[in-house]
């Protein structure tokens, strides 16, 4: 993860998640990945919060899921975001806000 | 049958990266033509004055390459049809928070359903059209989502449309039917742009920049309300959204970085679309706060969070770098937030003699919602049209329009917005264009139709129609026999048959559970 040296305000960004067995684990990594970030639920929803950047690592939805998880498979769960994707690769996908 | 030699044990061949992968099967698929000029190929780019230096400077971030597009797609729509199944199979729909809820599905299904075929059909066009591979490839995954969100929706309606009413005809209906022509307008407009301004209009104003307003309350309120089929394709959909949002979002900075003089296009686009889509919204508006028998959150709400803090103040934040504005007219629905859901629902209360759903006065309960909801302006403006109206149903006069509405040439909604600022003034702009007098709902419509006269007067508008005789008569009757409804899709709820087949149908199950016979207990 980046150290926090963004000078600008920070502006939250967030990602909705279908709120489902399937889905639990990758919401932990979430949450254990990103420390500063809120989760509030809304039927069927979860919707994570953070200032400036929310970073999703395979390794700790690996762990979490105990099993190999692709982040391809961050499709099945995502309803919606805010902010820009700024990198989707092979081990972590990273929503941000580019300016 | 012969059985293949068993293979020795291999070890797994590295895979390539996500990225490698990407470039290899979309970039690397890409070829240049020899034998016919590159503008001869791509015809359609240059007429809208955006320029476009390098097309390879598109990022698609989800770095999609068609089989792991076609894997998660088979797995999401596998998990989709075992709901709708066992919704079927379950008798789910007694289970709904009331039949009137459906009303919303209604609205829904009969709305959008077309237009996601309507956003298959030009994302198709954009995948032969555009010029770079990347966002050619991004196209048509798009494309070929939105033909299986119409698919899904479909299916989902046609479990329903066995049991109530107002959904065996939604195709003819969106063709037809006078408040359809609100969401069928919005589309046209956008199918009959060039290539980059539909981009803006779908991939971005409708897609991220108000997608999170159509979808995400509509999917959460439908878990609320027990409607697991629209829950489960409302999820399945809105995860391919999530892509949309991504390639409308990547479509905007494109545009915007590679020249200079994009972006006094661009952002005329975003003023017009952002406009545009909102008032398409206003049928969620209404949705949300009066639609929905157990509420998620109120209009306001969803506006706040939604549009006011994740788009004015993040999105519109990250483009003023690039020297974009929010969009024109923006104060104008901010101030409206208050008022907007209140005036789309009372023209539908009025007029719902003429739809495919039925409508029915708020009770004392879900008034003090919403005034609870609304602190400022209910129980001012609204509550006493209700109160009155009340008054009107115990006296056997429930209240439907006796005449036809003015139709705003722009957004075609019936015009009974107010004047930004004054919640009890109609608001009503005129512009004249070659002599004639064209009529708008708002300030936003108005700026619309006078940057493109040309087009809007071309608007098909149900009322006038009607008028000019195209409607199947004059009559009521033959006007809704022309729209191709049938008993029991339109008017007042309370009564309707949906609502004495919901009565009859729950009063069955709870004389099953308050007095078990013994013959019933035996379960023979």
């Amino acid at each position: 993860m980046s150290d926090q040296t963004e000078t600008k305000a920070a502006r939250d960004v967030g990602v909705v998640i279908q709120e489902s067995e399937n889905n639990r684990p990758v919401i932990e990594a979430i949450e254990q990945d990103n420390p500063a970030c809120t989760i509030s639920h809304s039927p069927g929803l979860v919707r994570i919060t953070a200032p400036q950047r929310i970073v999703i690592t395979q390794e700790t939805v690996e762990e979490k899921l105990g099993r190999e998880w692709e982040t391809h498979e961050f499709q099945m769960a995502i309803v919606s975001y805010f902010g820009n994707i700024q990198e989707w690769d092979d081990d972590e996908i990273v929503i941000a806000w580019d300016h | 049958m012969t059985l293949a030699p068993e293979q020795k044990k291999t070890k797994k061949p590295k895979k390539l990266s996500m990225k490698a992968r990407y470039e290899a099967l979309t970039r690397g698929l890409d070829w240049e033509p020899s034998y016919v000029q590159k503008s001869e190929m791509f015809p359609h780019l240059d007429y809208e004055g955006i320029t476009i230096h390098d097309w390879s400077a598109w990022e698609d971030p989800f770095r999609l390459t068609i089989d792991a597009y076609c894997k998660y797609q088979a797995e999401k729509d596998k998990r989709l049809y075992a709901v709708l199944d066992g919704f079927a199979q379950g008798q789910g729909h007694l289970n709904l928070t009331d039949a009137s809820y459906l009303n919303a599905m209604k609205v829904f299904l009969g709305g959008v359903t077309p237009l996601e075929y309507g956003a298959h059909r030009h994302f198709a066009y954009l995948a032969r059209h555009f010029a770079g591979p990347g966002p050619r490839f991004a196209a048509l995954c798009q494309s070929i989502d939105e033909i299986r969100h119409m698919q899904t929706e479909i299916h989902t309606l046609s479990n329903y449309n066995k049991l109530y009413s107002g959904m065996h005809n939604w195709s003819e209906n969106h063709d037809r039917v006078w408040y359809l022509s609100v969401p069928k307008s919005f589309f046209e407009d956008a199918l009959s742009c060039g290539p980059f301004e539909f981009l803006i209009a779908v991939g971005f104003s409708f897609e991220y920049l108000l997608t999170n307003l159509l979808f995400v309350p509509f999917m959460s309120g439908a878990s609320f309300n027990g409607d697991l089929p629209t829950m489960t394709f409302g999820f399945s959909a809105q995860s391919d959204e999530s892509r949309h949002m991504t390639l409308g979002l990547e479509a905007i900075k494109f545009l915007l970085e590679q020249d200079e003089a994009n972006v006094e296009i661009v952002q005329g686009w975003i003023d017009k679309w952002f406009w545009r889509s909102y008032r398409v919204t206003a049928l969620v508006a209404q949705m949300l706060d009066y639609m929905l028998p157990r509420k998620v959150m109120s209009w306001k709400e969803s506006f706040e969070l939604y549009f006011e803090e994740q788009m004015l103040g993040g999105l519109f934040e990250d483009l003023a770098f690039y020297g974009i504005k929010p969009p024109r007219h923006v104060e104008d629905a901010i101030a409206e937030k208050e008022l907007l859901s209140h005036q789309v629902y009372w023209i539908l209360y009025q007029f719902s003699f003429a739809a495919s759903f039925t409508t029915s006065a708020p009770t004392d309960e879900h008034m003090d919602w919403l005034s609870q909801a609304y602190p400022d302006t209910f129980d001012k403006h609204y509550r006493p049209l209700w109160e009155k109206e009340k008054k009107n149903i115990a006296n056997g006069g429930r209240h439907f329009a006796r005449g036809l509405p003015q139709l705003c040439q722009v957004c075609q909604i019936p015009m009974g917005f107010t004047e930004p600022g004054d919640p009890t003034t109609l608001c009503q702009r005129e512009s004249e264009f070659e002599g004639e007098i064209y009529h708008t709902c708002s300030n936003g419509c108005q700026w619309i139709f006078e940057r493109e006269p040309e087009k809007y007067r071309q608007a098909w508008l149900p009322v006038h129609q009607i008028y000019q005789g195209n409607c199947g008569g004059p009559s009521v009757p033959e006007v809704l026999e022309w729209y191709g409804l049938k008993d029991g899709d339109a008017g007042e709820y309370l009564g309707s048959k949906d609502h004495q087949n919901w009565v009859a149908w729950q009063g069955e199950a709870a004389a099953d559970t308050a007095a078990p016979t013994n013959e019933k207990k035996a379960g023979a």
